[in-house]
């Protein structure tokens, strides 16, 4: 599949190309398969590529002479043939407590959205969510796959001091906190796991193409796993 | 060793950044002023990767257990080597048991101290550069310990000079590229953009700097995407956000214009009710 890209200057030293923006499967496949050309490509100049759902960041560790030959270099990376990879990988089941002690925008949701609270925990705990890509936060997995039901706007004011583990949603995505952080989306639950350890050799476990189902637990399991997790005990369950 | 006996306002020891994590959502973090701190590390011999103390708006006392060489760069923070005045710029002996201290800023926001060899504190994800959540603290503290290398007075006999010069603070003029969303605004828009005379507004930090007066659009917000130090987001409020080295890796704002290296370490430099511009380069 070949999409129409546009390829943009972003400052001296990168080059912004972009798909159509929506968020789509085939794209995040393309998008992945594009990466991995240019990883190849470049194997001997330090550089970072950043994607997100419709684009790809092409970050040089120098000023960039010709921006021309540089795209046109782009271009026909892009029309050589696809590597055969298999993108969507493991599944990863990630335990959240929806208990009302989390999920203080719970109440709220369920009065904007005319759905009881246990059926607002079904819908989110339901799907299997797309991992697209990581940003925003050390750890921060962008998810695609919310059930249309529960989209709803970021709150105007957004919340000086979300906790760790949070559990939200915002617009048409959901996501999970890595780290205290302030943020506009809405709390319904909170995860024992750690989305981001500094101490491993690979910090984040789960990376772009992977999927991500949630399990709703209890508050006595809640805080088993985040002693499990305390202690480096906790191994991530994966869904084959 | 250097020991620390006022921490100052908000002191982080900062490098070249913490290149090659962004995919991951680690922002690239290191110095605000690159070019400050690229002068420092070149008149002692330092690579430009050596870290440096960074200090913003009030700066540190410290005291120093080993002998070496260090420069003073950035703002101006009336610098006092046991309460002899010292200048910026220039490569500075400094003995066991002397007492180095700085001031309020007279002149920018960022000073930085560079020592010969650089500062020897822990390596995270490839960098020195301080950030909470990834380094294990996120500024200095009064009576902590940084590690640094001892040189004797042998070494720099000879003053190290460097192409790098040091830029008038005071230019208020920021060199930008249109951002990746410019082209969203109308003509008129655009020139007005161009033409707005703005200041700092109070909000402005290692992350980002918010500029006033608001800048009404009727952008809409656009799907998650890349952001780097130097990208100016405007919200539909009509908040004109710079970013800067301790941003975020994406972002949901549009992207209208993006500064160039320089502009980025000028504006680093700046501080409430500065004045800024912004001129096009194509």
């Amino acid at each position: 599949m070949s999409y129409d890209l546009k390829y943009k200057r972003y400052g001296e030293r990168s080059i912004l190309i972009e798909w159509p923006q929506i968020i789509d499967e085939n794209i995040l496949k393309n998008i992945l398969n594009y990466k991995i050309k240019l990883k190849n490509y470049y194997s001997k100049v330090k550089l970072e590529i950043i994607i997100t759902y419709n684009s790809i960041l092409v970050i040089y560790n120098f000023t960039i002479d010709n921006i021309n030959d540089e795209i046109s270099m782009l271009k026909s990376l892009y029309s050589r043939s696809e590597t055969q990879e298999d993108f969507f990988g493991t599944t990863w089941e990630i335990p959240v407590c929806y208990d009302e002690a989390f999920g203080f925008d719970l109440e709220h949701l369920a009065e904007e959205k005319k759905l009881s609270i246990s059926e607002i925990i079904k819908r989110h705990s339901r799907p299997i969510y797309t991992v697209y890509f990581v940003g925003f936060l050390p750890g921060f997995l962008y998810l695609g796959g919310l059930d249309k039901s529960l989209y709803i706007n970021r709150k105007s004011i957004p919340n000086l001091n979300i906790k760790k583990g949070a559990v939200g949603i915002g617009g048409n995505q959901t996501g999970i906190y890595p780290k205290n952080s302030p943020g506009g989306w809405h709390i319904i639950g909170n995860s024992p796991i750690d989305f981001f350890q500094i101490e491993k050799q690979n910090p984040c476990f789960a990376k772009a193409g992977d999927k991500v189902k949630f399990k709703s637990i209890l508050r006595e399991e809640y805080v088993s796993i985040y002693e499990e997790v305390k202690n480096n005990s906790y191994q991530i369950k994966t869904i084959s | 060793m250097i020991e620390v006996l006022k921490s100052g306002m908000h002191s982080s020891i900062q490098d070249a950044g913490r290149f090659g994590y962004r995919e991951l959502g680690v922002p690239i973090s290191g110095v605000m002023d690159k070019n400050a701190s690229d002068l420092g590390n070149a008149l002692l011999d330092n690579s430009i990767k050596a870290a440096v103390l960074e200090m913003i708006m009030i700066g540190a006392k410290l005291k120093f257990h080993a002998a070496t060489f260090i420069v003073i760069s950035g703002a101006n923070m009336s610098p006092k080597l046991n309460d002899i005045p010292q200048v910026n710029n220039k490569a500075i002996a400094v003995n066991t048991g002397d007492i180095l201290s700085f001031g309020a800023v007279t002149n920018g926001l960022h000073c930085y101290l560079a020592v010969k060899g650089g500062f020897k504190t822990e390596i995270v994800l490839g960098s020195k550069s301080y950030y909470y959540g990834i380094t294990k603290y996120h500024v200095i503290k009064a009576n902590e310990i940084l590690s640094i290398d001892s040189f004797s007075s042998s070494i720099l006999k000879n003053p190290q000079y460097s192409k790098l010069k040091s830029y008038d603070f005071s230019i208020s003029v920021l060199n930008v590229f249109k951002g990746p969303e410019f082209d969203l605004l109308s003509y008129t828009e655009q020139k007005k953009l161009l033409n707005s005379k703005l200041k700092v507004s109070k909000l402005y930090n290692r992350m980002a700097y918010q500029l006033c007066p608001n800048f009404e659009n009727d952008l809409n917000s656009i799907l998650t995407g890349p952001v780097l130090p130097g990208t100016v987001q405007l919200t539909p409020s009509g908040k004109l956000i710079v970013l800067m080295r301790d941003c975020q890796t994406t972002g949901g704002y549009p992207r209208v214009l993006q500064l160039s290296e320089a502009s980025i370490n000028l504006l680093a430099q700046k501080k409430e009710r500065d004045s800024i511009s912004f001129r096009l380069k194509e």
